[in-house]
């Protein structure tokens, strides 16, 4: 018995417990296949692919594709849509669970928060082809029912779904209407885990609920917010295409078009593999840069950081 | 102990704005669900609102009779049994080995998953190895590039962790049981919590999602429910529903029929959800703690 080959014994270990790497081989390969396989093929973002010659055989062509889109007018069009989009998701969407957590916490009915709750959590389960379904039906400029409340007023009725004007707007509103309620849920478990005590020996100090809510809540709530912060700015790049595609339209790409849909539309659909794949590379360049330097600010102000 | 005013008004008022808010959650289905049951004058008229004016179920019944729309409920319910399945599986016996504290290449393996969870697979070269794989516009493209997402992966991982006592483990490879056997008769019947909330996850995945169908799909027979439904909005196109029309369902117009389609889709999930709600923010919980 060759036991002193393979170093610490690792290949009679392998033998004896074969069960165990043998139950890891679909996983593994399913990963190498379909996470690790294209990972490596970004490199025909700097080639010219050819389907027909495969990735051994495509010419070189390095950075052209990465200087053509930049070199596009689209260009600056389709980033700042991105970044806009993504900022008003924090600014907007990102606080709105944080603000319903901490007034779903101050209600001392509990048959009336869990009603609450059972509401909102509902949108989340909901496709957003539905999601742009119901909007279509609230939206539509004959018959929409917000244009039915503003005929009733006098005003004109609007082509809301047509307008470059508000599309972001009904974007984050959707985001907003569809996880609200569900990111109460990471709060109040946070919530939940401030210490009654903190709570009490405010009250005996004297302290306001107002004041209990800015020196004990809320500090309680830092940690959650900051990562979960990070969390969503390392998808930064990463808009749901989901919930951008179906609200998306020829008339809407001036505000709408973002990576995510441009990618799609040019590599998929026109079949520009080469060219989308290096925006593709481009995309996450840009993103995780966004998240060391998130991460970086973060600790340095708050402390709290993901690596 | 006393509230003072100040704190009173505030009580009242969280009430009132939540019950508000409530209210405008619900207003766009209750709209939707108004128009698909109302008579069509009223509807193109603009006169319906939250409550259906008329009682008509025509457009419903050209719901149920489009022959595309119950194939892509078909081929929904396939990705929901069997792909949910496929995924079960495979997260199953790919987070017991990594579970166990002696199995030696964990911290590699889990290494390697960890990785892809930050790193999104860039699209266009998946679709490339998708094709390569001779699996585009057949029902594998949906089930088997997404067969374990890294998350839920790493959720069973926890739980077998932290829910399966190692003695049990150890007692039955005393009595000489395999690890298959381990799996199979001491894991599996422990595991009731974290099958259903991967089942959860998995399945309400595979119903509500179309991406994977956009990007490998042309074929217009393998269109699940959600991408159906979106094609069918977005182009307001209920040819496929009106073939069905005869004498007897004169009560329908284009928004009617796409609202009741649309109801139609929503119906299984909202029926369910009262069921699944209160293990879905579990399993959520039991992930965000993990993160």
């Amino acid at each position: 018995m060759a036991s002193s080959i393979g170093g610490n014994g690792l290949l009679r270990y392998i033998k004896r417990n074969n069960a165990l790497y043998i139950m890891l081989i679909p996983g593994i390969i399913f990963f190498l296949l379909f996470k690790y396989l294209p990972m490596a093929g970004l490199i025909i973002g700097f080639q010219d692919y050819n389907p027909y010659k495969g990735f051994m055989d495509s010419e070189w062509v390095g950075l052209k594709w990465f200087i053509r889109f930049f070199s596009q007018r689209q260009f600056t069009r389709v980033l700042w849509n991105t970044l806009i989009i993504n900022i008003y998701q924090l600014v907007f969407a990102f606080p709105a669970p944080i603000i319903l957590a901490c007034l779903l916490n101050e209600l001392r009915n509990l048959k009336f928060k869990r009603t609450v709750q059972t509401i909102a959590y509902l949108p989340h389960f909901l496709s957003w082809s539905i999601i742009f379904g119901l909007a279509f039906m609230l939206l539509s400029q004959e018959t929409g029912l917000l244009n039915q409340v503003i005929t009733a007023f006098g005003g004109k009725s609007v082509a809301f779904l047509q307008k470059p004007d508000y599309f972001r707007t009904i974007i984050i509103s959707a985001q907003i209407w569809r996880d609200m309620g569900w990111g109460t849920i990471i709060f109040l478990a946070a919530l939940a885990g401030i210490s009654p005590a903190l709570y009490e020996s405010a009250t005996i100090d004297g302290a306001g609920r107002w004041k209990q809510f800015l020196y004990i809540t809320f500090p309680g709530l830092l940690p959650a917010i900051m990562i979960l912060m990070l969390l969503n700015i390392g998808r930064i790049m990463d808009l749901g295409f989901e919930q951008i595609w179906v609200f998306l339209n020829p008339l809407t790409y001036e505000t709408g078009e973002v990576l995510e849909t441009y990618i799609y539309r040019w590599g998929v659909v026109e079949g520009k593999y080469s060219f989308t794949t290096a925006v593709g590379l481009f995309k996450s360049l840009i993103g995780l840069i966004m998240v060391v330097i998130a991460n970086k600010t973060s600790r340095k102000v708050t402390g709290e950081s993901l690596f | 102990m006393k509230r003072s005013t100040g704190e009173n008004i505030f009580d009242t008022a969280n009430i009132l704005f939540l019950i508000i808010l409530s209210i405008t959650i619900l207003i766009p289905m209750l709209h939707i669900i108004a128009n698909s049951l109302s008579d069509s004058i009223p509807l193109m008229r603009g006169d319906v609102k939250l409550w259906p004016v008329g009682l008509n179920i025509d457009n419903y019944i050209l719901v149920v009779k489009n022959s595309v729309f119950l194939n892509s409920f078909k081929i929904t319910f396939f990705l929901v049994t069997f792909g949910t399945l496929v995924n079960l599986f495979l997260t199953f016996i790919t987070a017991y080995p990594l579970s166990r504290p002696g199995f030696r290449g964990r911290k590699f393996f889990m290494l390697f998953i960890l990785f892809t969870l930050i790193f999104k697979v860039p699209v266009i070269p998946l679709y490339l190895v998708v094709r390569s794989l001779r699996i585009i516009n057949t029902v594998w493209a949906m089930i088997i590039p997404t067969a374990i997402q890294a998350f839920n992966l790493i959720l069973c991982v926890t739980f077998f962790k932290t829910s399966i006592p190692s003695d049990l483990i150890d007692a039955a490879k005393v009595d000489g049981m395999s690890e298959y056997g381990i799996l199979a008769r001491v894991v599996l019947p422990l595991s009731k919590p974290i099958v259903m909330t991967l089942l959860l996850f998995y399945a309400v995945h595979h119903w509500n999602s179309y991406y994977h169908a956009i990007l490998f799909i042309t074929d217009h027979r393998l269109r699940p429910l959600q991408l159906y439904l979106y094609q069918m909005l977005s182009q307001s196109d209920v040819n496929d529903a009106m073939a069905n029309a005869n004498e007897l369902t004169v009560n329908t117009t284009p928004k009617g029929i796409i609202s009741a389609t649309v109801v139609a889709a929503t119906m299984p999930i909202v029926i369910v959800y009262p069921f699944i709600q209160k293990h879905f923010v579990k399993g959520a919980l039991l992930g965000s703690i993990k993160e």
